[in-house]
């Protein structure tokens, strides 16, 4: 058996045990909660008001919460509500262990992942809730977008005097945090004497087009000098934004590591005439086509680097 | 210089996927294959010519390959654009009497060592490195994706797809390829369902519409006619050799002017050769035009004249045009288009292992999308 296999077998042997017996709600059902809670939600509905309220079903979890400061003996020691029992005098040793195992397994962080509720009858002002959690299942190991962990489900049966009004079912992720691949910088622009106002433009969110002054014919790339007529003056307009993909690229391989294949690269015939490269958003890659309407827009990659890129027009 | 001079020795090293040697060591292979093959020994070579981008200077291929004084030397740039540019560069040379016999050669490691198909990152910002910033970012960074832009709008233009353009291109290359035991792809041929089936590289050009990496090195020998014929093999003749930059040239990312249906830069070269020949495509019967890309192959077919725009597919699919006999470079090696020189050589001399019987006269070009070049070269007499 090998170390996984082991660690799971150790975990499943908390399936079925405890995690809190006979614990009793902190408050018993009241009114100002309700109404709280209804506030909170934006419920409207009148059968949470007036002298014959009922506390919304689905606060069903609400009346076993320990609250901010957790209960009485265990204030500032226990573990995170999140953990999926709250602070609670009663929680179990088992549950306790079973945390502490994943924890030393490397499962260091958690995250609620879904519950389920069963409600038997309504729940009226007055009632004190009493509640026993058992630990439902330990999933084997599983890998998740997140890191890799076991899924724990506990169950907990609420009920009012011996009467069981509520089932509430909850499952949290404890998992080993998946090392977050930092993407390499994309390549940087080669900026010099002669495009700097280009990529300075591009900082200001302004995509800046060079203007010959002798014919004043329109130039993309930036040059110092005109190919029309060889003059050496120029200023700068600035691009409207609009533009149609005159061609575009669906990049597969060899893979960059600052990009994710497959990606479009379209080359964008503005509407003032000259053509520029860039990467087209707000589509899929494979629907990008010649003639698409797209609009310029600008995004930061990282703190030196921002880009033009072409929304696809609405 | 046209008629006056001709190539009149080639030799190449194996080509490999990794030769296990410095490229020095394979230029000079090169250059000695080429000067016996040419009957001329080393103290005969008084002219080299060479590419940029690559590690073996003329000096130093001179000083390792027994060659003595050097009275011209010179190396042209723009990747595979320069490779027809070197024997014009020799035949100048040549015809002007700054040299008497001048070796052109390209070497590389382009699959063991640095391989242009991974792609460029990092530009210094030169003027030419500012041109490729203006693609770096958005994530175009390999040759086959400059290629791409303008192979997507062609297709557009004239509502092809990628399989029945570019297929016939990559089928006819491997055809060749699989009778030259020269070629890396030897007994390999490919059939169009195959290029179909091959795997996107940068839509829409698949894995099969590149050409190869190679490791070797290719060498050519050239002097004057009047010492040619002297020589033990039959000269073949430089009728003429051309350069060509299109207006608003650029290197590969040539898409922010004109339609993208065709290269100008071969429409410069097309023009002088027609006209220095008197040739017409009617007249060629082996072309080899230099096949990086398979798109590319198409769009010299129609800016020398072979057919008319969106018509080479067809055009190639048809086999109206023997086309790059010994493979290509999709299929025999990429050697910067220095083998397919070597091939024209072999055609009009008629010892190519795919000969075209009779060939009199071969068009020859070199890498486009880039200022390029191109040579006819004809039988003597």
């Amino acid at each position: 058996m090998d170390r996984e296999e082991h660690l799971t077998a150790q975990l499943k042997a908390f399936e079925g045990r405890p995690a809190a017996t006979r614990a009793t709600g902190k408050d018993p059902v009241n009114l100002p909660m309700i109404r709280h809670w209804c506030e909170a939600m934006g419920d409207t509905n009148p059968a949470y008001t007036g002298p014959d309220a009922v506390a919304p079903p689905t606060m069903l979890q609400v009346w076993t919460m320990a609250g901010l400061s957790g209960h009485q003996g265990l204030s500032g020691q226990g573990r995170s509500p999140h953990q999926g029992l709250s602070r609670h005098q009663v929680r179990s040793a088992a549950y306790d262990d079973l945390l502490a195992l994943l924890d030393a397994a490397g499962c260091t962080s958690v995250v609620a992942t879904d519950c389920e509720q069963e409600y038997l009858r309504p729940l009226r002002p007055g009632d004190e809730v009493t509640f026993d959690t058992v630990i439902e299942s330990v999933s084997d190991r599983k890998t998740t977008k997140l890191g890799t962990g076991h899924f724990v489900t506990t169950r907990t049966d609420l009920r009012v005097g011996p009467d069981l009004v509520g089932t509430h079912r909850f499952r949290i992720l404890k998992y080993a945090p998946a090392r977050t691949r930092k993407t390499p910088p994309r390549p940087r622009p080669v900026v010099n004497r002669d495009n700097a106002g280009f990529w300075e433009g591009v900082r200001r969110h302004e995509l800046l087009i060079q203007r010959c002054t002798g014919c004043e014919v329109l130039r993309h790339p930036w040059l110092p000098g005109c190919n029309a007529c060889g003059c050496p003056d120029w200023d700068t307009v600035r691009a409207s934004g609009e533009g149609t993909v005159y061609s575009y690229v669906v990049m597969h391989h060899p893979p960059f590591p600052a990009f994710d294949p497959p990606y479009a690269v379209a080359l964008v015939e503005l509407a003032e005439g000259v053509r520029m490269l860039g990467n087209v958003v707000g589509v899929p890659y494979d629907k990008v086509r010649i003639g698409l309407p797209v609009r310029a827009e600008f995004r930061a990659y990282d703190d030196e680097l921002t880009l033009p890129v072409w929304r696809v027009a609405g | 210089m046209n008629r006056r001079t001709a190539i009149v020795g080639i030799g190449a090293t194996e080509f490999s996927k990794d030769s296990g040697r410095s490229e020095l060591r394979l230029a000079v292979e090169a250059v000695r294959a080429a000067l016996d093959d040419a009957g001329l020994v080393p103290a005969d070579v008084d002219g080299l010519v060479t590419f940029t981008m690559d590690t073996s200077p003329e000096i130093t291929v001179a000083q390792a390959a027994g060659i003595g004084e050097l009275s011209f030397f010179s190396r042209v740039h723009y990747g595979g654009g320069a490779a027809c540019a070197t024997v014009q560069q020799a035949a100048l040379a040549v015809a002007s009497g700054a040299a008497e016999v001048v070796v052109c050669y390209r070497a590389f490691n382009e699959r063991s060592g640095r391989r242009f198909g991974s792609g460029v990152q990092h530009r210094e910002p030169s003027a030419e490195g500012a041109a490729l910033g203006w693609v770096l970012p958005f994530g175009l960074l390999t040759p086959a994706s400059w290629v791409a832009m303008t192979a997507q709008r062609y297709l557009h233009t004239y509502g092809l797809t990628p399989e029945e353009a570019f297929g016939p291109v990559a089928v006819t290359a491997r055809r060749y390829a699989a009778t030259n035991p020269a070629a890396y792809f030897h007994g390999r041929p490919l059939t169009l369902a195959d290029h179909a089936a091959s795997r996107w590289i940068a839509e829409p050009l698949r894995l099969l519409d590149c050409c190869q990496e190679t490791d070797g090195g290719q060498a050519l020998v050239v002097t004057s006619l009047d010492r040619a014929r002297d020589l033990p093999r039959p000269p073949a003749v430089i009728a003429a050799a051309a350069q060509g930059a299109g207006r608003g040239q650029e290197q590969m990312t040539g898409f922010h002017t004109g339609d993208l249906t065709g290269l100008p830069e071969s429409a410069v070269v097309a023009r002088q050769l027609w006209r220095w020949t008197g040739l017409t495509p009617a007249d060629i019967d082996v072309g080899i035009l230099y096949d990086h890309f398979t798109p590319f192959v198409l769009m010299q077919l129609e800016e020398y004249g072979f057919c008319g725009g969106g018509e080479a597919a067809g055009f190639v699919a048809a086999d109206e045009l023997p086309l790059n006999t010994h493979g290509g470079q999709l299929g025999e090696a990429y050697l910067h288009g220095m083998n397919g020189i070597a091939e024209g050589v072999r055609q009009i001399r008629g010892t190519a292992v795919n000969q075209v019987p009779g060939a009199g006269r071969a068009l020859v070009t070199a890498g486009t999308g880039v200022p390029t070049s191109g040579l006819i070269l004809t039988a003597d007499g």
